[in-house]
């Protein structure tokens, strides 16, 4: 099948001006009929219940944290982009849509990144309405930074904790439509399963984690504002909790699920100590705006201090293969940049498994105490994990995967291909490409959230009846069933192996084949393992406990057991993707100098996989990308 | 390094709850105290027991989910710290560690080492935003905040939710928490409006929610993992003042 995103034609400067008008409104009157449910309370999740509880819409909001807070958009650190031009730099609408389309190696749709490069500007005003406490200079004005794949500062900060800050101003709007009625908040409940009816969603199955308890919920729209995958891998820099779950339970309620192999390996996290780990610890980006990459030059170096070796005999690499970016340059590239010197044996720490990002130029430049303003609380998380000072002597950092292109089909209206099914956030595909650029997930996510979904929505509202389907409906039920008999068939396996066994094992896996560098024999054993750990999964899993009572081993074996069928679609992508492009990086197609080359000719569309149950073959159908407003052309950073 | 626990077991609300021994074995100084908790809890598994619940999720420090008191101290005593990021290089072979969940009236046992924090919810709603509608805002640039006003409503910004500072007072109240999100909107020209309001309907909330009420111990500021100062508390009661005005 050949998917329609619905972009809307013409010149792309008006095209969300003119949507906006083409679409359908819901009478002010009438908002209150209709029960929207939001899965996820991060900024997407968040600022879209707050939104449109504001509007006046009735508004379900789930999360499976004991707080709204919580979600993972909290632990972004650096920053939010925005095409403010404050500092005069060079910066517009059109540079900002013109660096995410190059920054995601040309594999977006042209006309979600324009909105979302329009509506940029407005969310940064909008957080400042808030209270967020941007970073600002003497005078009071706000301040901007770089961040990787621009060359102009157009990033707002708070501190490195840019995430909470902004996370918490849509929590504050959420928290006054929660006292204003408009929407009733379910903490510590997880979504299980979608709930389609006649081919329209409308509702979901959550479970209630502190009783257990299996529940049903209507709604007219189903928004899910989930987050990312990369759990997947098992080590990664999201939160414990953070799973596939929501999003592929809805792909097997029949969404599209595009590009799920374009997952982003964030370059500077703190290298893994040993085999008990849980999880990595990023350091945000904005540190290189200061920080310089390099390893030894010579492999017999790379045991001595840091200190003890001269700078002729160290290797900038990144200034060395990119001269206009150098430390700034994207992720996708740094990040290979950074293996390529350890495979190359000049890797430092333990387990020779690390790069230096240092700082000792800036701190001779404009001294300690300015660093420690930037990035105060980056260096205190450091040292608390390291136990080592990055004021004295240079950060060991290595590549962990991170974030998720990849995600839910949808069209131009955040609706996957199921109506009635919104996604949000870092849960859909839509504007990142191949390879997402820094401080744009937080972009992202309050942008779907606080100015896109409250218009798409009614778009789709005004044209259903409010109410038709409610949990009556056998639908309901039925969904409520088969969650039941799937928890008890895990509750009852009883083998030998814990979950985390098994879901560091599949990590394992798709690190080695799936990570950074793919290829056909990579992935083809990925496809061949992966089977064989879902198989020993339900054969010799012990999930302990019960189902009606809190049990956090019940809630894992839940999400590995669907990371053990979404794997293997990822698999899958990666493997009929035969091109190199942003993150998704096959050994057979690089250039000479060791760069992704991509084939526009073959792949220059989007891969939305259709499921067809465990053991069948997924069904490719393609969004052909059409470029008009920018010409494609080779990514280089050099 | 062999270290010996006492945790907290209580199998949910109404259940009478009791510490247990566990032993935690070869244990590497560079895990984390929640990674050491992990592999206690695969032993467990193992041998057909129930592993022990605690809340946690970012495992780096920012998202305010785990609370344990840890040897009599929320999070563990180490400066700027919380459970999460605290590391076994801290203990020494042989250490005994008692493990307990954060007690409070306000914060209910849920199982183990989790309770139900739905209380500082309730305060946050009672107040802790600017009442500003998404869009039709003005321009980022049209309010100038000076820097030290912004750095200072960003260190009370700074206020990851955990309640630490509830777990630490002898009163059980949530001062610090509650005045941290006063402080920073009282200072900021968005949040002067409703100051007044905002500081009333909060504290009335902190103490509705069966919180109790400040009597100057710093317990919390001591336990506090971001460094939240008790003059945020001073800021609050200004404010609570001018709003009696």
């Amino acid at each position: 099948m050949i998917l329609d995103g619905k972009a809307p034609t013409g010149p792309i400067e008006q095209s969300w001006d003119k949507h906006r008008f083409d679409m359908k409104l819901v009478n002010p009157a009438n908002k209150r009929k209709y029960k929207i449910l939001m899965v996820g309370t991060g900024l997407a999740g968040g600022a879209g219940a707050a939104s449109l509880g504001e509007l006046g819409y009735n508004v379900e909001a789930f999360c499976y944290q004991d707080s709204a807070r919580r979600a993972h958009s909290i632990a972004a650190q650096g920053g939010i982009n925005a095409a403010k031009n404050y500092p005069n730099d060079g910066d517009s609408i059109y540079r900002l849509f013109y660096d995410t389309i190059k920054g995601g190696d040309f594999r977006a749709r042209e006309a979600d990144v324009w909105r979302l490069a329009q509506v940029s500007n407005n969310i940064i005003d909008q957080c400042v309405a808030q209270g967020v406490p941007f970073a600002r200079d003497y005078a009071g004005y706000l301040d901007n930074r770089s961040f990787g794949g621009a060359q102009v500062s157009r990033t707002f900060y708070a501190r490195g904790q840019t995430g909470q800050q902004l996370l918490l101003g849509a929590y504050s709007a959420l928290s006054r439509q929660v006292k204003a009625g408009t929407v009733k908040l379910h903490q510590r409940t997880e979504m299980v399963d979608l709930v389609v009816v006649d081919g329209v969603a409308k509702g979901i199955t959550v479970r209630n984690l502190i009783t257990g308890k299996l529940e049903s919920h209507w709604g007219d729209a189903v928004v899910l504002a989930t987050g990312g995958y990369v759990n997947v891998f098992y080590l990664s820099t999201n939160a414990m909790g953070c799973s596939v779950t929501a999003a592929w339970k809805a792909a097997k309620k029949g969404a599209l699920f595009a590009n799920p192999c374009y997952t982003q390996i964030h370059p500077t996290c703190i290298p893994q100590h040993g085999d008990k780990q849980s999880k990595l610890t990023l350091m945000s980006e904005s540190l290189r705006n200061d920080g310089r990459c390099w390893v030894p030059k010579k492999k017999e170096d790379c045991d001595k201090p840091a200190a003890a070796i001269p700078e002729e005999d160290r290797d900038y690499y990144l200034e060395r293969k990119y001269p206009s970016f150098g430390n700034l340059a994207p992720r996708d590239i740094a990040s290979r940049a950074a293996k390529e010197q350890c495979d190359d044996e000049r890797g430092v720490g333990p387990g020779k498994r690390g790069v230096y990002l240092d700082y000792q130029t800036a701190i001779d430049r404009v001294g300690e105490s300015t660093i420690a303003e930037r990035y105060g609380n980056l260096f205190e998380m450091y040292e608390k994990i390291t136990d080592e000072n990055a004021y004295k002597q240079p950060m060991r950092i290595y590549p962990a995967p991170h974030y998720s292109m990849g995600g839910l089909w949808v069209d131009y209206n955040c609706m996957s291909n199921v109506p009635g099914l919104f996604v949000l956030g870092e849960a859909n595909f839509s504007v990142h490409g191949a390879n997402r650029l820094g401080a744009s997930a937080l972009m992202q996510g309050l942008a779907d959230g606080y100015f896109v979904i409250p218009y798409t929505i009614a778009g789709y509202l005004a044209g259903i009846t409010p109410g038709t389907v409610k949990e009556d409906h056998p639908a309901f039920k039925q969904s409520v069933d088969e969650t039941e008999a799937q928890v008890n068939k895990m509750l009852n396996i009883k083998g030998k192996k814990t979950v985390s066994e098994l879901h560091r094992e599949l990590g394992s896996v798709m690190w080695e084949d799936a990570g950074m560098a793919r290829s056909d024999a990579s992935l083809k054993n990925a496809l061949k393992r992966i089977p064989e750990i879902r198989d020993e999964f339900w054969k010799n899993c012990n999930v302990t406990g019960e189902a009606g009572e809190l049990n956090q081993q019940l809630e894992n074996a839940g999400r590995l057991a669907d990371f053990l069928e979404f794997a293997e679609v990822f698999a899958k992508d990666a493997l009929h993707r035969e091109e190199s492009c942003g993150g998704h990086f096959r050994t057979e197609h690089q250039t000479d100098d060791g760069e992704a080359m991509r084939d526009d000719e073959n792949f220059a569309y989007v891969g939305a996989w259709e499921f067809k149950g465990v053991g069948n073959e997924p069904e490719l159908h393609k969004e052909p990308l059409k470029f008009e407003n920018i010409k494609l052309a080779v990514r280089s950073y050099k | 390094m062999n270290l010996t626990l006492h945790v907290w077991r209580q199998k949910g609300p109404e259940a009478k709850g009791q510490l247990e021994t566990y032993q935690a074995k070869n244990v590497s100084e560079d895990q984390s105290f929640l990674e050491m908790l992990d592999d206690v809890n695969e032993d467990l598994i193992k041998t057909g027991k129930d592993p022990i619940a605690f809340d946690h999720d970012c495992r780096e420090g920012i998202c305010g989910m785990c609370s344990q008191v840890i040897n009599g101290k929320p999070h563990g005593g180490q400066e700027r710290t919380t459970v999460c990021q605290l590391h076994m290089r801290s203990f020494s072979d042989g250490d005994e560690i008692f493990i307990e969940p954060w007690r409070a009236k306000a914060f209910p046992i849920h199982k183990d080492l989790i309770v139900d924090r739905n209380a500082l919810e309730k305060i946050m709603q009672a107040g802790g935003y600017t009442s500003c509608h998404t869009g039709g805002v003005a321009d980022g640039n049209a309010l100038l905040i000076p820097k030290p006003v912004a750095d200072y409503a960003m260190d009370a910004a700074e206020c990851i939710g955990c309640g630490a500072c509830v777990a630490s007072c002898p009163n059980s109240s949530a001062m610090l928490f509650t005045s941290a999100k006063v402080a920073q909107l009282a200072v900021l020209p968005q949040g002067k409006g409703e100051a007044k309001a905002r500081v009333k309907s909060m504290t009335e909330e902190l103490l509705a929610e069966g919180f109790g009420n400040c009597t100057n111990h710093y317990e919390c500021q001591e336990a506090c993992p971001k460094g939240i100062n008790v003059k945020f508390i001073a800021t609050l009661n200004r404010e609570y003042l001018k709003s009696l005005v």
